[in-house]
């Protein structure tokens, strides 16, 4: 067995992004996500009653601290269902299996080309978001705010492990599926259950402490690696190249 | 980067690049090839010919590493065919698919430059530049490949199999949907690869291309009907013939041709028309020419009939024995 080659994930890293840069309506309409949960969240935290103390301000900040999560569990769904599926729709993915990659390394260059503008896009949004309150909220929003560690925490801790989902779900879609669109459908189908989860955590059926968010970060941590394994054994090439199954 | 896989030294050369043995390949209950056998030299273009659904990129599939053979075995450049020897074979072979397969979005030094990161290649500017202009597009390296022709991409195709300088090309269908111009542009290239010395594999039902291109073909229709040279098929199959045409027919071409006893055999293709099966051309051709001048007739033509790879073909699509010729 041949170790894994850096460079080669790096290489399908690199074609993703310039054909990103050649492709701009790409970044454009991901970015329309971010823009209009920032702009919710903006309306959500600067709009309170001025006699809002630090106790009652906690109720206005989780939901829309929590809502920025949404962010990196949706938006890669459509990027990462293109993934396989994209190449095959336009007749590359067979030269492509030809050369020496290996499936590791294509799944690699693959996700980091997804993970990479989700996750700047995303800690961009939280970045904004938060100068936004210490600069301009009222200081009760602020502390609150800056006062929630665990509130924090989470943002910054399960926005990766999120996406991690999202692209691993929805490279499964695309291997599956023998059409894009199919892909990109199911990629957004099977985003719904962390949505599910973040909409838990801000209407405190799951009450967000320290402990909370490390344990929910370390099952997203299994469930994410369980999940690149599953596209790693799916992603046989007879089964790509071929509309039947390995014998 | 080749480790293991690069064997294929000066010293081994006159082992085969590729030998099959008995190679199968089953879908369920669809058998796509079977029982396939055949050995390719090093700098041999080697044609592999067949209709449609008959099992040829099936076959290149499974050589390059791409689909498990169900049974047989195989060795690839020197290279054992096994799931652990994948990496090893890709790196010492290129595949040139049917369909160009670029991406449009990026330049055609870009596809380039991504195949050959995917090659693990060393300096690979020059191997574009070098790639680049032996398709001869060293001056369209900057267009984006959604701008160029269904030939143009097929040239960047081609180049990008170059690039790695594979011990095997296979070749699949290359001048599919070409149309003559561009297809005789290929034809020149593969003709330039092989004064070069590389091996090629080259399927296409196209039997005027292999005739021109192959040193040897193979004819597959699930099994392998024939492998061999082209002239050597042709002489296997058929014997030699002499083609007459005189202007009028004649009134009793049995009473002419019966008495050459050089000619085995003759049939009428049409009233004035005569083709006689002969033992060796050279010795009839005098005798046959008397006779029909004794004869009276009017000889518009005489002529050793030339068979061509087509007619092998559609001889064994028939359904002829399989045989092996040298």
């Amino acid at each position: 067995m041949t170790a894994t080659d850096r460079n080669r994930a790096q290489a399908v890293l690199l074609k993703e992004l310039r054909e990103y840069r050649r492709r701009r309506s790409i970044i454009a309409t991901m970015a329309i996500l971010p823009i209009l949960i920032l702009i919710a969240d903006a309306v959500a935290v600067f709009v309170v009653p001025r006699t809002t103390v630090i106790l009652d301000a906690r109720k206005y900040v989780v939901s829309p601290v929590l809502y920025l999560l949404l962010i990196p569990s949706v938006m890669p769904s459509t990027l990462s269902a293109y993934s396989v599926a994209g190449e095959r729709e336009q007749g590359t993915l067979e030269p492509l299996l030809t050369t020496p990659i290996q499936r590791k390394e294509f799944i690699l260059g693959k996700a980091a080309a997804v993970a990479l503008p989700t996750m700047v896009l995303s800690y961009v949004v939280f970045a904004l978001f938060l100068c936004g309150v210490a600069l301009f909220a009222k200081t009760a929003i602020a502390s609150a705010t800056f006062g929630q560690g665990a509130l924090v925490l989470a943002l910054f801790l399960l926005a990766p492990l999120l996406a991690g989902w999202a692209i691993a779900v929805g490279m499964i879609a695309s291997v599956k599926a023998r059409d894009v669109r199919v892909a990109q459908q199911f990629g957004t189908l099977v985003s719904l259950p962390p949505v599910a989860l973040i909409l838990m955590l801000a209407a405190g059926v799951i009450h967000l402490t320290y402990l909370t968010a490390i344990i929910i970060s370390a099952a997203l941590l299994l469930i994410d690696y369980g999940a690149f394994q599953m596209v790693s054994r799916m992603m046989i090439p007879e089964r790509l190249v071929m509309d039947s199954k390995p014998e | 980067m080749s480790g293991d896989g690069a064997i294929v030294s000066e010293g081994v050369r006159n082992e085969p690049a590729l030998v099959v043995n008995q190679l199968t390949k089953r879908f369920g209950n669809r058998t796509a090839f079977a029982d396939v056998s055949f050995e390719v030299a090093h700098g041999e273009v080697f044609g592999f010919l067949g209709p449609n659904g008959a099992g040829k990129t099936t076959t290149v599939r499974t050589l390059g590493t791409l689909i498990a053979p169900t049974s047989g075995s195989a060795i690839v450049a020197g290279i054992p065919l096994n799931p652990d020897n994948g990496v090893e074979i890709r790196q010492q072979i290129a595949i040139m698919p049917e369909a160009p397969g670029l991406y449009l979005r990026l330049t055609v030094t870009e596809n380039l430059e991504y195949f050959a990161a995917l090659y693990g290649l060393h300096r690979p500017d020059a191997r574009i530049r070098e790639a680049l202009g032996a398709v001869n597009l060293g001056d369209r390296a900057n267009d984006l490949c959604g701008s160029l022709s269904k030939g143009l991409r097929q040239r960047v195709s081609l180049a990008r199999t170059l690039m790695s300088d594979p011990t095997i090309m296979f070749l699949d269908e290359p001048t599919s949907g070409l149309d003559p111009a561009a297809a005789r542009e290929v034809h020149t290239l593969i003709v330039g690869l092989r004064q070069r010395g590389v091996t090629i594999f080259l399927t296409t039902h196209r039997l005027e291309e292999a005739e021109k291109l192959c040193d040897r073909v193979a004819i597959l229709n699930t099994t392998l009907k024939t492998v061999g040279r082209p002239a050597a098929l042709r002489s296997q199959l058929f014997r030699s013939s002499i083609l007459v045409k005189v202007r009028t027919p004649l009134d009793h071409p049995g009473v002419v041709f019966d008495s050459i006893r050089s000619v085995e055999s003759w049939h009428a293709e049409d009233p004035a028309t005569y083709v006689l099966e002969v033992s060796d051309p050279l010795l009839a051709a005098p005798e046959v020419t008397r006779r029909l001048v004794e004869s009276g007739a009017d000889v518009l033509h005489m002529g050793e009939r030339h068979r061509s790879l087509e007619d092998v073909y559609l001889a064994l699509m028939g359904d002829v024995a399989v045989m092996t010729a040298p």
